[in-house]
């Protein structure tokens, strides 16, 4: 089973929503569609589901027109970012809404509605009103309501997205094993999220999306290894992946008058020029022997510290793997690890990277 | 300093309170009176300033011919009405609404808040000014003083106030709701009246009772579009101040007018609670 999209283009006003998107997505896969807010994510979804009807492209699920389908008849189910259920009916009632909707036998929808429940791990919560269950429980009995009826493309919006971090995390846990297990091996799964962590946790294949567009697909070792555009290297990264101008010159990296770097074995080759380069947090440390930068602003995340520092036109985003306090202003020597340097041309292409060397 | 902030808000609100109780106390104990009672001086407390007796409550059914005044007819051609506009009304403006509040209309200049804007716009204009509009429509289809041309007034009248609390009322009901219950199999009727309508009770409450209120009081439309055949109960208790005013009966009348209303506030007040959308967007 496989759905394909074929030029899918959406413009309701004077902004492409979708613009010319190709895919081809088979059963039994996740398929991560990562983007930043008001990249097209959750209209591509909303078209797969039937609810926004494209003004271009076309949509086929094994070969048969999809996008013609009435949404109510198409074999999709969504979740929400938002907590999305019918807070006039119980737990059960809202898992075997679809179900009874397809005038299932009632022996069957209970069935196929307490096995649900259970891989939500909300066996016991069947008579619950929606409105008794924390934020946490109401998102599982939407994903149990997704699951009960084993749609051929299940839709997954930013679920995690309003969740509080612990609860975020273990969720996510508990997403990746349910659709690993046998629940989703008949259905194409499609998750969209902002977040790239999440992207690669989840693991399958990514699509990174921005401005209504598909920038790349890939497994997510290989977006991540090798990101073909600079707003690639951006968005799957978090924080951003640091970008900053300069030249090649022989043999070594000229980032300014007091930076120069020289030019690593994945890099060799490369013609004179101007070049973007790209070098994630990780990358960037604190060397006595390194460049001085001015620090920006020291962020602490966990057991970790985000520097923000400038020197001259490069402002860029360390990462410290330890809790460390600095003033702004305050000046600290830094060191580039060239080992873990991508190169992009001026057009934003990709040209080299540490994991594959000259394009 | 806090307990005189306190001592003046109750202050305030037992004067409020009296203010606002004082006319049917006043209603109750006059209705207990008879002529005497009334006439000679002002009474207050029963058995004590004067004898309760039944008389304004009996002379309620009682027909004129039999010294009464007979507002059991009035009454139930109120109900009638009432209930028949009320509920057309709620039927048709629950539907425009839910319309104006999903879908988006274009016509010229005219967008869904204009044409929401024109429902309520019937509501603010003078009634005088479409008191004679609607004389000569139901004069034209031989409606005058009939029950039906009422009923046909009161869905104009009462449908705006439906789609005005109803149109807002939807605007807040997540519209992802009836999404998911389009992708969970419903058309868009059955997203509307399995979906839509059981979670918008509370709202449907609140407008029924704004037009039950609206049309049980109207005077000015029953008395203009009525003469002899048909008469609704504000019109018949109006009618009982003549000459000699039988305020005993008059007053019963007036509180037989109100308690449809009170019934029907304690009655739904439980559902004004319940029900909220708070389960299906946290």
């Amino acid at each position: 089973m496989s759905l394909i999209a074929s030029n899918l283009s959406f413009k309701p006003g004077n902004e492409w929503h979708l613009d010319n998107v190709c895919f081809e997505m088979s059963k039994g896969q996740i398929y991560t569609i990562l983007g930043r807010t008001l990249a097209g994510k959750t209209t591509l979804l909303k078209t797969l589901a039937g609810l926004i009807s494209p003004d271009e492209g076309t949509l086929t699920l094994d070969d048969r027109d999809f996008g013609s389908i009435p949404v109510w008849k198409r074999e999709v189910a969504m979740v929400y970012q938002q907590f999305i259920n019918y807070p006039h009916l119980s737990v059960y009632e809202n898992v075997a809404f679809p179900l009874k909707q397809r005038r299932m036998q009632s022996d069957q929808i209970k069935a196929r509605v307490m096995k649900a429940l259970q891989q939500v791990g909300l066996d016991g919560f069947e008579n619950r009103k929606i409105q008794a269950l924390s934020g946490g429980q109401q998102q599982r009995v939407a994903l149990a309501r997704s699951l009960v009826k084993e749609a051929s493309v299940i839709l997954l919006d930013e679920p995690l997205v309003n969740l509080d971090y612990k609860l975020r995390e273990q969720l996510r846990e508990e997403f990746r094993n349910i659709f690993s297990s046998e629940a989703s091996k008949d259905s194409i799964l499609i998750y969209s999220s902002t977040d790239p962590v999440e992207a690669m946790q989840l693991g399958g294949q990514i699509l990174v999306m921005d401005e209504g567009r598909i920038l790349q697909q890939g497994t997510s070792k290989e977006v991540y290894e090798n990101p073909n555009c600079t707003k690639v290297a951006q968005i799957t990264n978090d924080p951003a992946m640091n970008l900053f101008e300069g030249r090649v010159d022989n043999g070594r990296i000229i980032l300014s008058s007091e930076i120069d770097l020289e030019l690593p074995q994945h890099c060799k080759g490369l013609a004179t020029g101007s070049y973007i380069f790209g070098m994630r947090a990780a990358g960037i440390t604190l060397n006595s022997t390194g460049f001085p930068f001015s620090v920006e602003l020291s962020e602490i995340s966990g057991s970790e510290t985000f520097l923000h520092i400038r020197h001259e036109m490069i402002g860029v985003v360390g990462l410290l793997d330890s809790v460390q306090n600095f003033n702004t202003g305050e000046v600290v020597r830094v060191q580039f690890d060239t080992l873990q340097l991508y190169v992009f041309d001026q057009n934003e292409q990709l040209v080299s990277s540490p994991y594959r060397g000259l394009e | 300093m806090r307990v005189l902030y306190t001592s003046l808000k109750y202050l305030a609100v037992v004067l409020w309170s009296i203010f606002v109780i004082a006319p049917f106390l006043w209603a109750v104990s006059t209705s207990f009176k008879d002529f005497q009672s009334v006439t000679n001086g002002a009474t207050y407390i029963p058995w004590v300033d004067f004898e309760p007796n039944l008389e304004g409550w009996r002379a309620l059914w009682k027909s004129p011919a039999q010294g009464g005044v007979d507002i059991v007819e009035p009454f139930f051609n109120s109900v009638f009405v009432t209930a028949s506009g009320s509920l057309i009304s709620i039927i048709l403006g629950t539907l425009a609404a839910y319309a104006l509040s999903r879908f988006t209309f274009k016509a010229g200049f005219i967008r869904n808040g204009d044409i929401t804007f024109f429902f309520i716009s019937q509501r603010i204009m003078p009634p005088v000014v479409l008191a004679i509009p609607f004389f000569i429509m139901l004069g034209k289809f031989s409606l005058l003083d009939t029950l039906a041309g009422l009923i046909i007034v009161y869905i104009v009248l009462l449908m705006p106030i439906a789609v005005w609390i109803m149109v807002d009322f939807f605007n807040k009901v997540p519209v992802e709701i009836d999404e998911t219950a389009l992708i969970d199999g419903c058309n868009p009727l059955q997203v509307f009246y399995k979906v839509v309508l059981p979670n918008s009770i509370p709202g449907i409450i609140v407008a029924g009772m704004f037009c039950m209120i609206f049309g049980w009081t109207d005077f000015f439309f029953s008395f203009i579009l009525t003469f002899t055949e048909v008469q609704l109960l504000p019109v018949a208790i109006v009618a009982l101040n003549s000459s000699i005013t039988p305020w005993w009966s008059l007053s019963a009348a007036a509180l037989v007018s109100v308690a449809p209303l009170v019934l029907v506030a304690f009655i739904v007040e439980r559902y004004l609670s319940k029900g909220n959308l708070s389960g299906a967007l946290k």
